[in-house]
Protein backbone atom coordinates (compact mmCIF):
# COMPACT_ATOMS: atom_id res chain seq x y z
CA UNK A 1 0.00 0.00 0.00
CA UNK A 2 0.77 3.32 -0.96
CA UNK A 3 0.58 6.08 2.05
CA UNK A 4 -2.13 8.68 1.54
CA UNK A 5 -0.03 11.60 0.20
CA UNK A 6 1.96 9.43 -2.27
CA UNK A 7 -1.05 8.19 -4.01
CA UNK A 8 -2.21 10.93 -5.72
CA UNK A 9 0.62 12.22 -6.49
CA UNK A 10 1.45 8.91 -8.09
CA UNK A 11 -1.88 9.21 -9.73
CA UNK A 12 -1.16 12.29 -11.51
CA UNK A 13 1.95 10.71 -12.53
CA UNK A 14 0.86 7.57 -14.48
CA UNK A 15 -1.92 10.47 -15.83
CA UNK A 16 1.20 12.58 -17.12
CA UNK A 17 2.83 9.79 -18.55
CA UNK A 18 -0.54 8.69 -20.26
CA UNK A 19 -1.46 12.07 -22.09
CA UNK A 20 1.78 13.34 -22.48
CA UNK A 21 4.58 10.88 -22.83
CA UNK A 22 2.72 7.57 -24.55
CA UNK A 23 1.48 9.26 -28.10
CA UNK A 24 5.24 10.42 -28.67
CA UNK A 25 6.36 7.19 -27.82
CA UNK A 26 3.79 5.36 -29.49
CA UNK A 27 3.93 7.65 -32.85
CA UNK A 28 7.82 6.70 -32.28
CA UNK A 29 7.25 2.75 -32.64
CA UNK A 30 4.48 3.38 -35.39
CA UNK A 31 7.06 5.03 -37.59
CA UNK A 32 9.91 2.63 -36.87
CA UNK A 33 7.25 -0.22 -37.89
CA UNK A 34 6.21 1.83 -40.87
CA UNK A 35 10.00 2.08 -42.21
CA UNK A 36 10.62 -1.65 -41.45
CA UNK A 37 7.73 -2.61 -43.15
CA UNK A 38 7.98 -0.14 -46.41
CA UNK A 39 11.93 -1.55 -46.44
CA UNK A 40 10.38 -5.31 -46.53
CA UNK A 41 7.20 -4.55 -48.91
CA UNK A 42 8.55 -2.91 -51.30
CA UNK A 43 12.16 -4.72 -51.49
CA UNK A 44 14.50 -2.02 -50.75
CA UNK A 45 18.39 -2.55 -50.90
CA UNK A 46 20.08 -2.62 -47.29
CA UNK A 47 22.79 -0.51 -49.11
CA UNK A 48 19.26 2.07 -50.12
CA UNK A 49 17.25 2.30 -47.22
CA UNK A 50 18.52 -0.26 -44.36
CA UNK A 51 15.67 -1.68 -42.00
CA UNK A 52 15.63 0.30 -38.55
CA UNK A 53 16.58 -3.38 -37.06
CA UNK A 54 19.62 -3.35 -39.34
CA UNK A 55 20.66 -0.38 -37.82
CA UNK A 56 19.61 -1.07 -34.59
CA UNK A 57 22.61 -4.45 -34.82
CA UNK A 58 25.35 -2.55 -35.99
CA UNK A 59 25.00 0.47 -33.94
CA UNK A 60 25.50 -2.19 -31.11
CA UNK A 61 28.55 -4.07 -33.02
CA UNK A 62 29.67 -0.33 -33.39
CA UNK A 63 28.84 1.15 -30.75
CA UNK A 64 32.68 2.28 -29.12
CA UNK A 65 33.81 3.64 -32.57
CA UNK A 66 30.47 5.23 -33.07
CA UNK A 67 29.99 7.24 -29.30
CA UNK A 68 33.88 8.01 -29.58
CA UNK A 69 33.36 9.46 -33.17
CA UNK A 70 30.59 11.23 -31.46
CA UNK A 71 32.12 12.65 -28.39
CA UNK A 72 35.11 13.99 -30.14
CA UNK A 73 32.43 15.91 -32.63
CA UNK A 74 30.18 16.97 -29.77
CA UNK A 75 33.38 18.58 -28.47
CA UNK A 76 33.93 20.22 -31.39
CA UNK A 77 30.40 21.61 -31.39
CA UNK A 78 30.63 22.40 -27.79
CA UNK A 79 33.87 24.66 -28.34
CA UNK A 80 32.52 26.34 -30.87
CA UNK A 81 28.87 27.16 -29.62
CA UNK A 82 30.91 28.48 -25.86
CA UNK A 83 33.06 30.48 -28.27
CA UNK A 84 30.76 31.92 -30.59
CA UNK A 85 28.26 32.42 -28.06
CA UNK A 86 30.13 34.29 -25.72
CA UNK A 87 31.88 36.73 -28.86
CA UNK A 88 27.66 37.43 -29.84
CA UNK A 89 26.61 38.33 -26.39
CA UNK A 90 29.72 40.69 -25.93
CA UNK A 91 28.96 42.54 -29.18
CA UNK A 92 25.44 42.33 -28.65
CA UNK A 93 26.09 44.55 -25.54
CA UNK A 94 27.87 47.01 -27.50
CA UNK A 95 25.58 47.13 -30.30
CA UNK A 96 22.30 47.68 -27.96
CA UNK A 97 23.98 50.17 -25.79
CA UNK A 98 24.71 52.78 -29.11
CA UNK A 99 21.82 53.44 -31.11
CA UNK A 100 24.03 54.16 -34.26
CA UNK A 101 25.75 51.36 -34.22
CA UNK A 102 22.87 49.43 -34.16
CA UNK A 103 21.31 50.60 -37.04
CA UNK A 104 24.54 49.95 -39.34
CA UNK A 105 24.85 46.50 -37.87
CA UNK A 106 21.55 44.75 -37.55
CA UNK A 107 20.79 44.39 -41.14
CA UNK A 108 24.05 42.73 -42.15
CA UNK A 109 24.27 40.54 -38.76
CA UNK A 110 20.46 39.57 -40.09
CA UNK A 111 21.67 39.03 -43.86
CA UNK A 112 25.00 37.04 -42.49
CA UNK A 113 22.43 34.66 -40.41
CA UNK A 114 20.77 33.98 -43.36
CA UNK A 115 23.55 33.15 -45.56
CA UNK A 116 25.02 29.79 -45.86
CA UNK A 117 28.11 30.04 -43.70
CA UNK A 118 28.83 26.11 -43.84
CA UNK A 119 30.23 26.64 -47.08
CA UNK A 120 33.00 28.12 -44.85
CA UNK A 121 34.35 25.24 -43.80
CA UNK A 122 37.05 23.89 -46.60
CA UNK A 123 38.20 27.52 -45.89
CA UNK A 124 38.71 27.06 -42.56
CA UNK A 125 40.25 23.69 -43.25
CA UNK A 126 42.79 25.85 -45.15
CA UNK A 127 43.27 28.10 -42.14
CA UNK A 128 43.39 25.94 -39.55
CA UNK A 129 44.09 22.66 -40.99
CA UNK A 130 41.72 20.16 -41.57
CA UNK A 131 42.48 17.80 -38.69
CA UNK A 132 42.81 20.84 -35.97
CA UNK A 133 39.56 20.35 -34.03
CA UNK A 134 39.89 24.42 -34.02
CA UNK A 135 38.94 24.98 -37.60
CA UNK A 136 35.17 22.70 -36.84
CA UNK A 137 34.83 25.12 -34.38
CA UNK A 138 35.32 28.20 -36.03
CA UNK A 139 32.57 27.17 -38.48
CA UNK A 140 30.23 26.74 -35.30
CA UNK A 141 31.08 29.44 -33.91
CA UNK A 142 30.30 31.77 -36.89
CA UNK A 143 27.51 29.56 -37.80
CA UNK A 144 26.29 30.23 -33.38
CA UNK A 145 27.50 33.63 -33.23
CA UNK A 146 24.45 35.34 -35.31
CA UNK A 147 21.27 34.09 -34.09
CA UNK A 148 22.78 34.57 -31.04
CA UNK A 149 23.80 38.01 -31.18
CA UNK A 150 20.50 39.62 -33.13
CA UNK A 151 18.42 37.80 -30.58
CA UNK A 152 20.58 39.33 -27.50
CA UNK A 153 20.21 42.47 -28.83
CA UNK A 154 16.32 42.29 -28.96
CA UNK A 155 15.96 41.10 -25.67
CA UNK A 156 18.16 43.98 -24.28
CA UNK A 157 16.30 46.67 -26.19
CA UNK A 158 12.58 45.21 -26.28
CA UNK A 159 11.84 46.30 -23.00
CA UNK A 160 8.06 47.38 -21.32
CA UNK A 161 8.24 51.35 -21.85
CA UNK A 162 6.70 51.41 -18.63
CA UNK A 163 9.23 49.02 -16.61
CA UNK A 164 11.72 51.76 -18.31
CA UNK A 165 9.69 54.72 -17.02
CA UNK A 166 9.33 53.08 -13.31
CA UNK A 167 13.32 52.73 -13.58
CA UNK A 168 13.58 56.21 -14.24
CA UNK A 169 10.91 57.17 -11.66
CA UNK A 170 13.38 55.96 -8.98
CA UNK A 171 16.46 57.77 -10.76
CA UNK A 172 17.84 54.44 -12.03
CA UNK A 173 21.35 54.55 -13.50
CA UNK A 174 22.22 52.87 -16.96
CA UNK A 175 23.89 50.37 -15.39
CA UNK A 176 21.29 49.83 -12.64
CA UNK A 177 18.44 49.52 -15.31
CA UNK A 178 20.78 46.86 -17.81
CA UNK A 179 21.07 44.48 -14.26
CA UNK A 180 17.64 44.63 -13.24
CA UNK A 181 15.26 45.28 -16.37
CA UNK A 182 17.22 44.79 -19.89
CA UNK A 183 19.24 41.80 -18.58
CA UNK A 184 16.53 39.36 -16.96
CA UNK A 185 14.37 40.39 -20.12
CA UNK A 186 16.80 39.20 -22.75
CA UNK A 187 16.74 35.75 -21.03
CA UNK A 188 14.02 34.31 -22.78
CA UNK A 189 15.13 35.69 -25.95
CA UNK A 190 18.61 34.14 -24.61
CA UNK A 191 17.70 30.82 -24.66
CA UNK A 192 15.57 30.53 -27.79
CA UNK A 193 18.41 31.43 -29.50
CA UNK A 194 20.62 28.89 -27.57
CA UNK A 195 18.14 26.31 -28.54
CA UNK A 196 18.70 27.20 -31.90
CA UNK A 197 22.01 27.69 -31.97
CA UNK A 198 22.42 24.13 -30.31
CA UNK A 199 21.39 22.72 -33.50
CA UNK A 200 23.23 24.71 -35.95
CA UNK A 201 26.44 23.35 -33.65
CA UNK A 202 26.15 20.15 -34.79
CA UNK A 203 25.45 20.38 -38.27
CA UNK A 204 27.97 22.69 -38.56
CA UNK A 205 30.69 20.55 -36.85
CA UNK A 206 29.01 17.30 -38.55
CA UNK A 207 29.16 18.63 -41.94
CA UNK A 208 32.64 20.38 -41.64
CA UNK A 209 34.09 17.19 -41.17
CA UNK A 210 32.86 15.92 -44.33
CA UNK A 211 35.35 17.92 -46.21
CA UNK A 212 38.01 16.49 -43.71
CA UNK A 213 38.48 16.19 -40.15
CA UNK A 214 40.33 14.46 -37.16
CA UNK A 215 39.99 10.57 -38.41
CA UNK A 216 37.96 9.77 -35.33
CA UNK A 217 35.23 12.04 -35.82
CA UNK A 218 31.06 11.73 -36.97
CA UNK A 219 31.56 13.34 -39.87
CA UNK A 220 34.51 11.66 -41.45
CA UNK A 221 32.96 8.27 -40.00
CA UNK A 222 29.68 9.08 -42.03
CA UNK A 223 31.48 10.20 -45.05
CA UNK A 224 33.77 7.30 -45.60
CA UNK A 225 30.96 4.70 -44.49
CA UNK A 226 29.08 5.83 -47.36
CA UNK A 227 31.85 5.55 -49.52
CA UNK A 228 32.37 1.86 -49.18
CA UNK A 229 28.01 2.04 -49.45
CA UNK A 230 27.87 0.88 -45.65
CA UNK A 231 25.03 3.02 -45.81
CA UNK A 232 24.21 1.09 -42.57
CA UNK A 233 27.31 2.22 -40.46
CA UNK A 234 26.60 5.82 -41.70
CA UNK A 235 23.17 5.42 -40.47
CA UNK A 236 24.47 3.97 -37.03
CA UNK A 237 26.37 7.46 -37.04
CA UNK A 238 23.51 9.73 -37.64
CA UNK A 239 21.70 7.97 -34.96
CA UNK A 240 24.67 8.95 -32.46
CA UNK A 241 24.28 12.34 -33.67
CA UNK A 242 20.75 12.93 -33.39
CA UNK A 243 20.86 11.56 -29.79
CA UNK A 244 23.99 14.32 -29.07
CA UNK A 245 22.11 16.53 -30.46
CA UNK A 246 18.62 16.21 -28.46
CA UNK A 247 20.92 15.35 -25.08
CA UNK A 248 22.59 19.11 -26.04
CA UNK A 249 19.41 20.42 -26.37
CA UNK A 250 17.46 19.23 -23.16
CA UNK A 251 20.85 20.38 -21.17
CA UNK A 252 19.40 23.82 -22.63
CA UNK A 253 16.49 23.22 -21.77
CA UNK A 254 17.32 22.03 -17.94
CA UNK A 255 19.52 24.97 -17.26
CA UNK A 256 16.77 27.49 -18.79
CA UNK A 257 14.33 26.24 -16.33
CA UNK A 258 16.82 26.69 -13.66
CA UNK A 259 17.73 30.13 -14.63
CA UNK A 260 14.17 31.75 -15.07
CA UNK A 261 11.57 29.59 -13.28
CA UNK A 262 9.47 32.63 -13.74
CA UNK A 263 8.90 32.90 -17.64
CA UNK A 264 5.47 31.94 -19.26
CA UNK A 265 6.87 28.91 -21.24
CA UNK A 266 8.02 27.10 -17.94
CA UNK A 267 5.39 28.37 -15.86
CA UNK A 268 2.93 25.46 -14.09
CA UNK A 269 -0.12 26.61 -12.11
CA UNK B 1 8.29 80.32 -1.93
CA UNK B 2 5.19 78.61 -1.48
CA UNK B 3 4.44 75.56 0.74
CA UNK B 4 2.42 74.01 -1.94
CA UNK B 5 4.04 70.15 -2.91
CA UNK B 6 3.07 70.98 -6.12
CA UNK B 7 3.22 74.55 -8.13
CA UNK B 8 2.55 74.46 -11.55
CA UNK B 9 2.46 77.83 -13.66
CA UNK B 10 2.15 78.73 -17.81
CA UNK B 11 2.93 74.89 -18.18
CA UNK B 12 2.77 74.36 -21.97
CA UNK B 13 3.74 70.65 -23.67
CA UNK B 14 3.66 69.77 -27.77
CA UNK B 15 5.12 66.76 -29.10
CA UNK B 16 6.62 67.26 -31.91
CA UNK B 17 6.86 64.22 -34.04
CA UNK B 18 8.79 66.23 -37.04
CA UNK B 19 7.31 68.04 -39.75
CA UNK B 20 3.80 69.68 -39.19
CA UNK B 21 3.26 66.82 -37.23
CA UNK B 22 2.51 69.28 -34.01
CA UNK B 23 0.14 68.32 -31.39
CA UNK B 24 -0.19 70.31 -28.72
CA UNK B 25 -0.81 68.42 -25.49
CA UNK B 26 -1.06 70.86 -22.72
CA UNK B 27 -1.56 74.70 -22.90
CA UNK B 28 -1.27 77.51 -19.67
CA UNK B 29 -1.60 74.67 -17.18
CA UNK B 30 -1.84 77.13 -13.46
CA UNK B 31 -2.34 74.58 -10.83
CA UNK B 32 -1.25 74.43 -7.17
CA UNK B 33 -1.29 71.18 -4.82
CA UNK B 34 -1.28 71.50 -0.78
CA UNK B 35 0.42 68.84 0.95
CA UNK B 36 -1.85 66.32 2.31
CA UNK B 37 -4.46 66.88 -0.48
CA UNK B 38 -6.08 64.14 -2.54
CA UNK B 39 -5.98 65.67 -6.36
CA UNK B 40 -8.26 64.20 -9.34
CA UNK B 41 -6.99 64.91 -13.03
CA UNK B 42 -10.50 64.22 -15.12
CA UNK B 43 -10.94 64.81 -18.55
CA UNK B 44 -12.44 62.43 -22.01
CA UNK B 45 -9.16 60.62 -23.05
CA UNK B 46 -6.21 62.56 -25.17
CA UNK B 47 -6.71 65.41 -22.35
CA UNK B 48 -3.26 65.20 -21.49
CA UNK B 49 -3.64 64.37 -17.70
CA UNK B 50 -1.20 61.68 -18.11
CA UNK B 51 0.78 63.90 -19.37
CA UNK B 52 0.49 66.28 -16.75
CA UNK B 53 1.29 63.62 -14.64
CA UNK B 54 4.51 62.46 -16.11
CA UNK B 55 5.17 66.44 -16.25
CA UNK B 56 5.26 66.64 -12.58
CA UNK B 57 7.32 63.19 -11.96
CA UNK B 58 9.84 64.43 -14.75
CA UNK B 59 9.26 61.75 -17.15
CA UNK B 60 8.82 64.22 -20.01
CA UNK B 61 10.03 67.97 -20.40
CA UNK B 62 7.55 70.42 -20.28
CA UNK B 63 7.70 73.12 -23.31
CA UNK B 64 6.86 76.39 -21.19
CA UNK B 65 6.25 76.94 -18.34
CA UNK B 66 7.39 75.93 -14.69
CA UNK B 67 6.56 72.92 -12.32
CA UNK B 68 7.59 72.86 -8.84
CA UNK B 69 7.84 70.13 -6.87
CA UNK B 70 8.52 70.13 -3.05
CA UNK B 71 10.11 73.64 -3.76
CA UNK B 72 12.38 72.36 -6.37
CA UNK B 73 13.02 71.41 -9.55
CA UNK B 74 11.43 68.18 -11.13
CA UNK B 75 14.31 66.86 -11.85
CA UNK B 76 15.91 67.10 -8.25
CA UNK B 77 12.56 66.03 -6.67
CA UNK B 78 12.98 63.24 -9.14
CA UNK B 79 16.58 62.39 -8.17
CA UNK B 80 15.71 63.01 -4.76
CA UNK B 81 12.96 60.20 -4.59
CA UNK B 82 10.20 62.47 -3.66
CA UNK B 83 7.39 60.83 -5.31
CA UNK B 84 6.06 57.41 -5.72
CA UNK B 85 4.40 56.19 -9.34
CA UNK B 86 1.72 54.17 -10.17
CA UNK B 87 0.92 53.63 -13.81
CA UNK B 88 -1.81 51.89 -15.22
CA UNK B 89 -0.31 48.91 -15.48
CA UNK B 90 1.09 47.07 -12.11
CA UNK B 91 4.18 46.77 -14.32
CA UNK B 92 6.14 44.52 -11.57
CA UNK B 93 8.74 42.75 -12.82
CA UNK B 94 8.04 39.41 -13.89
CA UNK B 95 11.33 37.55 -12.22
CA UNK B 96 10.90 39.37 -8.80
CA UNK B 97 9.13 37.72 -5.96
CA UNK B 98 6.18 39.79 -4.77
CA UNK B 99 8.36 40.58 -1.86
CA UNK B 100 11.57 41.54 -4.11
CA UNK B 101 9.00 43.68 -6.14
CA UNK B 102 8.67 46.21 -3.81
CA UNK B 103 12.31 46.13 -2.61
CA UNK B 104 13.11 47.25 -5.54
CA UNK B 105 12.92 50.92 -5.55
CA UNK B 106 14.76 50.39 -1.73
CA UNK B 107 17.96 48.50 -3.78
CA UNK B 108 17.84 51.91 -6.22
CA UNK B 109 18.46 53.77 -2.77
CA UNK B 110 20.62 51.25 -1.51
CA UNK B 111 19.04 50.74 1.61
CA UNK B 112 20.58 47.30 3.23
CA UNK B 113 19.24 44.01 2.71
CA UNK B 114 17.82 43.45 6.33
CA UNK B 115 16.08 46.98 6.25
CA UNK B 116 14.57 45.93 2.89
CA UNK B 117 12.82 43.11 3.82
CA UNK B 118 11.74 44.93 6.97
CA UNK B 119 9.75 47.58 5.00
CA UNK B 120 8.70 45.32 2.41
CA UNK B 121 7.43 43.46 4.97
CA UNK B 122 5.76 46.06 6.45
CA UNK B 123 4.21 47.03 3.11
CA UNK B 124 3.05 43.66 2.49
CA UNK B 125 1.29 43.78 5.78
CA UNK B 126 -0.22 47.38 4.47
CA UNK B 127 -1.84 46.22 1.59
CA UNK B 128 -3.50 42.51 3.16
CA UNK B 129 -0.51 40.75 1.00
CA UNK B 130 1.48 39.10 3.25
CA UNK B 131 1.00 35.48 2.57
CA UNK B 132 1.77 36.37 -1.25
CA UNK B 133 5.30 37.83 -0.73
CA UNK B 134 7.18 34.70 -2.10
CA UNK B 135 4.75 34.41 -5.24
CA UNK B 136 5.71 35.73 -8.64
CA UNK B 137 3.21 38.36 -10.38
CA UNK B 138 1.56 35.90 -12.62
CA UNK B 139 0.50 34.21 -9.92
CA UNK B 140 -1.62 37.13 -8.63
CA UNK B 141 -4.88 38.59 -9.85
CA UNK B 142 -4.68 42.38 -11.53
CA UNK B 143 -6.14 43.77 -8.14
CA UNK B 144 -3.50 41.75 -6.46
CA UNK B 145 -0.82 43.19 -8.70
CA UNK B 146 -1.89 46.76 -8.43
CA UNK B 147 -1.70 46.22 -5.13
CA UNK B 148 1.56 45.33 -5.06
CA UNK B 149 2.39 48.26 -7.76
CA UNK B 150 0.81 50.43 -4.73
CA UNK B 151 3.10 49.17 -2.45
CA UNK B 152 6.00 49.96 -4.17
CA UNK B 153 5.38 53.31 -4.47
CA UNK B 154 5.12 53.63 -1.03
CA UNK B 155 8.61 51.77 -0.16
CA UNK B 156 10.29 54.58 0.22
CA UNK B 157 7.60 56.58 2.15
CA UNK B 158 7.52 59.41 -0.22
CA UNK B 159 5.55 62.76 0.59
CA UNK B 160 3.89 62.87 -2.64
CA UNK B 161 1.80 60.19 -4.73
CA UNK B 162 1.59 60.30 -8.65
CA UNK B 163 -1.47 57.77 -9.69
CA UNK B 164 -1.99 57.18 -13.44
CA UNK B 165 -5.35 55.58 -13.28
CA UNK B 166 -4.09 52.72 -11.12
CA UNK B 167 -7.68 51.53 -10.98
CA UNK B 168 -8.31 51.69 -14.93
CA UNK B 169 -7.72 47.96 -15.72
CA UNK B 170 -10.08 46.80 -12.98
CA UNK B 171 -13.30 45.34 -12.57
CA UNK B 172 -15.96 47.56 -10.34
CA UNK B 173 -16.16 45.50 -7.62
CA UNK B 174 -12.19 45.13 -7.20
CA UNK B 175 -12.07 48.52 -8.18
CA UNK B 176 -14.24 50.04 -5.37
CA UNK B 177 -12.87 47.96 -2.23
CA UNK B 178 -9.36 49.16 -3.71
CA UNK B 179 -10.52 52.49 -3.75
CA UNK B 180 -11.34 52.13 0.06
CA UNK B 181 -8.08 50.72 0.93
CA UNK B 182 -6.31 53.19 -1.25
CA UNK B 183 -8.70 56.14 1.38
CA UNK B 184 -7.94 54.37 4.22
CA UNK B 185 -3.94 54.34 3.55
CA UNK B 186 -4.24 57.74 2.65
CA UNK B 187 -5.97 58.76 5.92
CA UNK B 188 -3.31 57.04 8.00
CA UNK B 189 -0.47 58.30 5.84
CA UNK B 190 -1.23 61.58 5.00
CA UNK B 191 0.71 61.89 1.74
CA UNK B 192 -0.05 64.01 -1.15
CA UNK B 193 -1.77 62.15 -4.06
CA UNK B 194 -2.08 63.47 -7.76
CA UNK B 195 -4.36 61.39 -9.12
CA UNK B 196 -5.33 60.65 -13.40
CA UNK B 197 -8.63 59.02 -14.02
CA UNK B 198 -11.31 59.00 -16.76
CA UNK B 199 -14.40 57.72 -13.94
CA UNK B 200 -16.52 60.51 -12.02
CA UNK B 201 -17.68 58.80 -9.45
CA UNK B 202 -14.07 57.73 -8.45
CA UNK B 203 -12.79 61.20 -8.57
CA UNK B 204 -15.67 62.38 -6.53
CA UNK B 205 -15.28 59.63 -4.03
CA UNK B 206 -11.46 59.83 -3.35
CA UNK B 207 -10.63 63.46 -4.00
CA UNK B 208 -10.63 66.43 -1.75
CA UNK B 209 -10.35 68.72 -5.20
CA UNK B 210 -11.31 67.48 -8.70
CA UNK B 211 -9.78 69.45 -11.76
CA UNK B 212 -11.39 68.83 -14.31
CA UNK B 213 -9.55 69.31 -18.06
CA UNK B 214 -10.84 70.22 -21.48
CA UNK B 215 -9.42 67.82 -24.40
CA UNK B 216 -6.96 69.21 -26.67
CA UNK B 217 -5.26 71.46 -26.07
CA UNK B 218 -5.12 70.05 -22.45
CA UNK B 219 -6.82 72.99 -20.20
CA UNK B 220 -7.88 73.27 -16.51
CA UNK B 221 -11.55 73.60 -17.25
CA UNK B 222 -12.71 73.77 -14.03
CA UNK B 223 -11.45 73.34 -10.41
CA UNK B 224 -14.35 71.41 -8.11
CA UNK B 225 -13.72 71.24 -4.44
CA UNK B 226 -15.17 67.99 -3.14
CA UNK B 227 -16.79 68.59 0.70
CA UNK B 228 -17.67 65.49 1.48
CA UNK B 229 -17.40 64.21 5.02
CA UNK B 230 -14.04 62.35 5.59
CA UNK B 231 -13.46 59.73 6.14
CA UNK B 232 -14.74 58.42 3.30
CA UNK B 233 -17.17 54.91 3.84
CA UNK B 234 -18.98 52.51 1.80
CA UNK B 235 -22.18 54.85 2.61
CA UNK B 236 -20.10 57.99 0.97
CA UNK B 237 -21.91 57.02 -2.53
CA UNK B 238 -24.86 57.02 -1.25
CA UNK B 239 -24.90 60.58 0.35
CA UNK B 240 -27.31 63.06 -2.05
CA UNK B 241 -24.06 65.12 -1.68
CA UNK B 242 -22.60 62.65 -3.43
CA UNK B 243 -24.85 62.44 -6.44
CA UNK B 244 -24.55 66.45 -6.79
CA UNK B 245 -20.84 66.86 -6.78
CA UNK B 246 -21.46 63.82 -9.46
CA UNK B 247 -23.19 65.95 -11.88
CA UNK B 248 -21.59 68.97 -11.10
CA UNK B 249 -18.44 67.30 -12.56
CA UNK B 250 -20.31 65.53 -15.28
CA UNK B 251 -21.59 69.61 -16.53
CA UNK B 252 -18.27 70.99 -16.24
CA UNK B 253 -16.74 68.04 -18.18
CA UNK B 254 -19.28 68.39 -20.64
CA UNK B 255 -18.69 72.36 -21.28
CA UNK B 256 -15.34 71.58 -21.38
CA UNK B 257 -15.58 69.06 -24.20
CA UNK B 258 -17.63 71.55 -26.54
CA UNK B 259 -16.13 74.59 -25.60
CA UNK B 260 -14.62 75.62 -29.09
CA UNK B 261 -10.47 75.55 -29.16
Amino acid sequence: MTTASATPRLWSAVRRLRTHYLPAIGLFVLGLAFWEAVVVVFDIQGFLLPKPSAIARVYVQEQSVVWSAGLVTLGEAVGGFVIGSAAAIIVAFGVSRWNMIREGAMPFAVAASSAPIIALAPIANAWFGSTNPISKMAVVAVMVFFPVMINTVRGLTLVDPSELELMRSYAASGWAILRRVRLPNALPYLFSAFKVASALALIGAIVSEYFGGPRNALGVYISQQASFLKLTNAWAAILVGSMLGVAFYLLIVAVERMVMPWHVSIRRP
Amino acid sequence: MSDATVLISGLGKVFNAGGDNRVVALEDIDLEIGPGEFVSLIGPSGCGKSTLLRLIGDLLPPTSGTIVVNGKEPHRARLDRDYGMVFQKATLLDWRSVRRNIELPLEMMEVNRAERRRRADELLRLVQLSEFAGHYPWQLSGGMQQRVAIARALAFEPALLLMDEPFGALDEMTRERMQMELMELWRRTGRTVVFVTHSIPEAVFLSTRVVVMSPRPGRVAAEITIDLPQPRVFTTREDPRFFDLLTQVRERLRGADEEPS
